[in-house]
C-alpha cells in the first residue's frame, strides 16, 4: 500500500508542475505590464515598481519561473489588487464556506443518488426505474443557477419557508445544499444503476441467490460491495463539479464562498486572487482524486497489486 | 463499402425505435428551425427598449412577458436560440479542431509527444471544465468570441483523452499494421484508417458537447462575464432577470426552461447514439 501511496503522490507532481506554468503564463498572456495587472488599476507608480523589483519582472523568464515557483511553494499569493489583504486571507476567511456547501450537496447527492441508482438497477425498466433515469436526466441538462432561482421562488418568495440567500443559519444552507446536490445526483444516480446491473449480471450473484440467501444481502452485501468502485469514482470526480457549480450557485445565494470571490475578481481584474483561487481549486481538485485512488487501492487490493506491476 | 448501407439502415431502424432519442432529435429540429426562423417568428428588434412596457407579466400581445427594459421575452428568446446554437457550433469546433488531431497524434504515435500531451491533458483535466472556462475569460476577457475559445478550450482535454483512447485500440489492428507494411505514410493511415474508426465515439460526444456547450456558456453569460447585453443570450437574460424575482419572477423562469430544453434534446440524443452505436451498451 505504502508503494502504491507514493507512486501515486509522485504521479500528480507532473500536474502540480503544469497548473503552476498555466498559472504563471496566464499573467504574461495578458496585455499589458503584468506588474501593472497584478497591481490593479488604481496603483501609483511607486507601487508597480516595487511589485516588478519585488516579483523579478526585469529579470530572465526562466529567474521569474523560479522565484514564482519558490512563492507558490511558500504559499505567498500576494495581496489582493482591490482590497489589498493577503490572497491567502482573502481565500482563507472564504474556502470553509465552499467547502460546507460541496460536502453537503455531495452527502446529499449520495444519499438520494445511490438508494436511487440501485433501486433502478433492481427493478429496471419498470416504472419506477424510468421516474428516476428521467429524473437524472433532467437533473444534467438543467441549468443549476436556473434551478436555484426556481427554487427561491417557491420555496422564499411564495411559501417563505426559506431565506433567499446568505449565511448565519442551518436554514440558509438547505436551498444552495439542494440545489448543488441536484447538479450531480444525476451522475451518482446512472452510475449506480449502471454498476448494479453489471454487478447482477454476475455469476456469483446467481450462486448467491442458489444458496438461499435473502435478496436484500444478495444486493447490499454481494453486489453493491462489489459495485462500489465505478460509484467511488463518479463520487471523487463529481468534487470537481460540484466545485464548478458551486460558482453559480453561490452567486444566486449570495454564498460567501470561492466561487463568489472568483467571478468578484475576474469583474474586478483583481489577477492574484484569480491566480491564487484557481490554484486552490486546482490542488483541491488534485487532494480530492488522491483520496478517492487511496480509497478504492484500500477497498479493491487488485489495484495496489496492478500498482506495484 | 457494400455492408455500409445495411448497417446504416439497421442504425437507423434501433434509432427509430429509442423513444428517448426520438424525442431528443425532435427537440433539436425545433431548437434549429426556431433559430432560423427567428426573424420570421419575431419581425421586431428584440433589443429595442419599450419602458413604458417595462416587466409586464405574460399576455396574448406579449404571451412570455416583458423584462426590466419592456423587450418582449419570447423576441429575445426566438433570437437567443441564435447565439447559442452559435457558440454550441463553435465550442465544438475548437474541441474538435484541436482535440481529434492531438488526441490521434498522441494514441498513435506513443512514446515522447504522446508524454507531453497527456501531461498538458492532465493539467487542464486537473480543472473543472466550467472553472477552466472561467479562468480563461478571466486571461481573454467577456464577449461572444472569448465565450466560444474559453469554452472551446475547456472541451479540448475530453477530445483528446476520448479519441487517444481509441486510437490506442485501433493502431494494433490488422489493417493498420498491413497499411504500415505497405509503407502507407503516417499521416495517410491516421486520416484514412484510424479516424474513421474513431469517429463513433466522436460524434456521441460532440452531441453530448453541444448540450454542456450550451449550459456553460448560458453560466458565463448569466455570471455576466459572457456575451454582453444588449446580445439576447439565454444565460445573461437570467441573469438580469435575477433582481427582478420577487416582482416578476417570469423573466428569469423562461429563458431558463429554453435552456433545459436545447440541452435536454442534446443529451438525450447523445444518450441514444450511444445505446445504437456504442457495443458496450447493446
Amino acid at each position: 500500500m505504502f508503494q502504491y501511496v507514493l507512486k501515486r503522490l509522485l504521479s500528480t507532481l507532473p500536474v502540480l508542475i503544469g497548473i503552476s506554468l498555466l498559472l504563471f503564463f496566464m499573467l504574461r498572456m495578458l496585455p499589458g505590464d503584468p506588474a501593472q495587472v497584478l497591481a490593479g488599476q488604481m496603483a501609483s507608480q511607486e507601487d508597480i515598481q516595487s511589485i516588478r523589483q519585488q516579483l523579478g519582472f526585469d529579470k530572465p523568464i526562466f529567474v521569474q519561473f523560479g522565484l514564482f515557483l519558490s512563492r507558490l511553494i511558500r504559499f505567498d499569493l500576494g495581496r489582493s489588487a482591490r482590497t489589498q489583504n493577503p490572497v491567502l486571507e482573502e481565500i482563507g476567511s472564504r474556502l470553509p464556506n465552499t467547502v460546507l456547501l460541496a460536502v453537503a450537496a455531495i452527502t446529499l447527492a449520495c444519499l438520494f443518488g445511490i438508494p436511487a441508482g440501485i433501486i433502478s438497477a433492481v427493478r429496471r425498466y419498470t416504472w419506477i426505474d424510468y421516474l428516476f433515469t428521467s429524473m437524472a436526466l433532467f437533473g444534467i441538462s438543467m441549468p443549476v443557477f436556473w434551478l436555484g432561482l426556481m427554487l427561491v421562488v417557491v420555496f422564499s418568495v411564495l411559501l417563505k419557508w426559506l431565506p433567499a440567500g446568505g449565511t448565519g443559519s442551518f436554514k440558509h444552507i438547505i436551498l444552495p445544499s439542494f440545489t448543488l446536490a441536484a447538479f450531480v445526483v444525476a451522475f451518482i444516480t446512472r452510475m449506480t444503476r449502471a454498476s448494479m446491473m453489471e454487478a447482477l449480471s454476475q455469476d456469483y450473484i446467481t450462486t448467491a441467490r442458489s444458496k438461499g440467501l435473502k435478496e436484500q444481502m444478495v444486493i447490499i452485501k454481494h453486489a453493491l460491495k462489489n459495485a462500489l468502485i465505478p460509484i467511488i469514482t463518479v463520487v471523487g470526480l463529481q468534487f470537481g463539479l460540484l466545485l464548478g457549480g458551486a460558482v453559480l450557485t453561490e452567486t444566486v445565494f449570495a454564498w460567501p464562498g470561492m466561487g463568489r470571490l472568483i467571478v468578484d475578481s475576474i469583474l474586478a481584474r483583481d489577477y492574484p486572487v484569480i491566480q491564487g483561487a484557481i490554484l486552490i481549486f486546482g490542488l483541491l481538485y488534485i487532494l480530492v482524486n488522491l483520496v478517492v485512488d487511496l480509497i478504492y487501492a484500500y477497498i479493491d487490493p487488485r489495484i495496489r497489486y496492478d500498482g506495484r506491476k | 463499402m457494400d455492408s455500409s448501407k445495411p448497417q446504416r439502415s439497421l442504425i437507423w431502424i434501433k434509432f427509430k425505435r429509442n423513444r428517448a432519442a426520438l424525442f431528443g432529435s425532435f427537440l433539436i429540429l425545433i431548437y434549429l428551425a426556431v433559430a432560423l426562423l427567428a426573424p420570421v417568428l419575431f419581425p421586431g428588434n428584440p433589443s429595442a427598449p419599450n419602458l413604458m412596457k417595462s416587466l409586464e407579466r405574460p399576455s396574448l400581445k406579449h404571451p412570455l412577458g416583458t423584462d426590466e427594459l419592456g423587450r418582449s421575452i419570447l423576441g429575445r428568446i426566438l433570437y437567443g436560440s441564435r447565439i447559442s446554437l452559435l457558440i454550441a457550433i463553435g465550442v465544438v469546433c475548437v474541441g474538435l479542431l484541436v482535440g481529434v488531431p492531438l488526441g490521434l497524434i498522441s494514441g498513435y504515435y506513443g512514446g515522447k509527444i504522446d508524454f507531453v500531451i497527456q501531461r498538458v491533458t492532465d493539467t487542464l483535466l486537473a480543472f473543472p471544465g466550467f472553472l477552466l472556462a472561467l479562468a480563461l475569460v478571466a486571461v481573454l476577457g467577456v464577449g461572444l468570441k472569448n465565450t466560444i475559445v474559453s469554452v472551446g478550450i475547456s472541451m479540448v482535454p475530453i477530445y483528446i483523452r476520448l479519441v487517444r483512447g481509441c486510437t490506442l485500440g485501433v493502431r494494433e489492428q490488422t489493417y493498420v499494421e498491413a497499411a504500415r507494411a505497405m509503407g502507407t505514410r503516417n499521416g495517410i493511415i491516421l486520416i484514412r484508417h484510424i479516424l474513421p474508426n474513431v469517429l463513433t465515439p466522436i460524434t456521441i460526444q460532440t452531441s453530448l458537447g453541444m448540450g454542456t456547450a450550451i449550459l456553460f456558456a448560458a453560466g458565463l453569460g448569466f455570471l455576466g462575464i459572457g456575451v454582453q447585453p444588449p446580445t439576447p443570450e439565454w444565460g445573461a437574460m437570467l441573469g438580469s432577470g435575477r433582481a427582478y424575482l420577487f416582482n416578476a419572477p417570469h423573466v428569469a423562469t423562461f429563458p431558463g426552461i429554453a435552456i433545459f430544453l436545447a440541452v435536454l434534446g442534446f443529451n438525450l440524443s447523445g444518450d441514444g447514439l450511444r445505446d445504437i452505436l456504442d457495443p458496450r451498451f447493446k
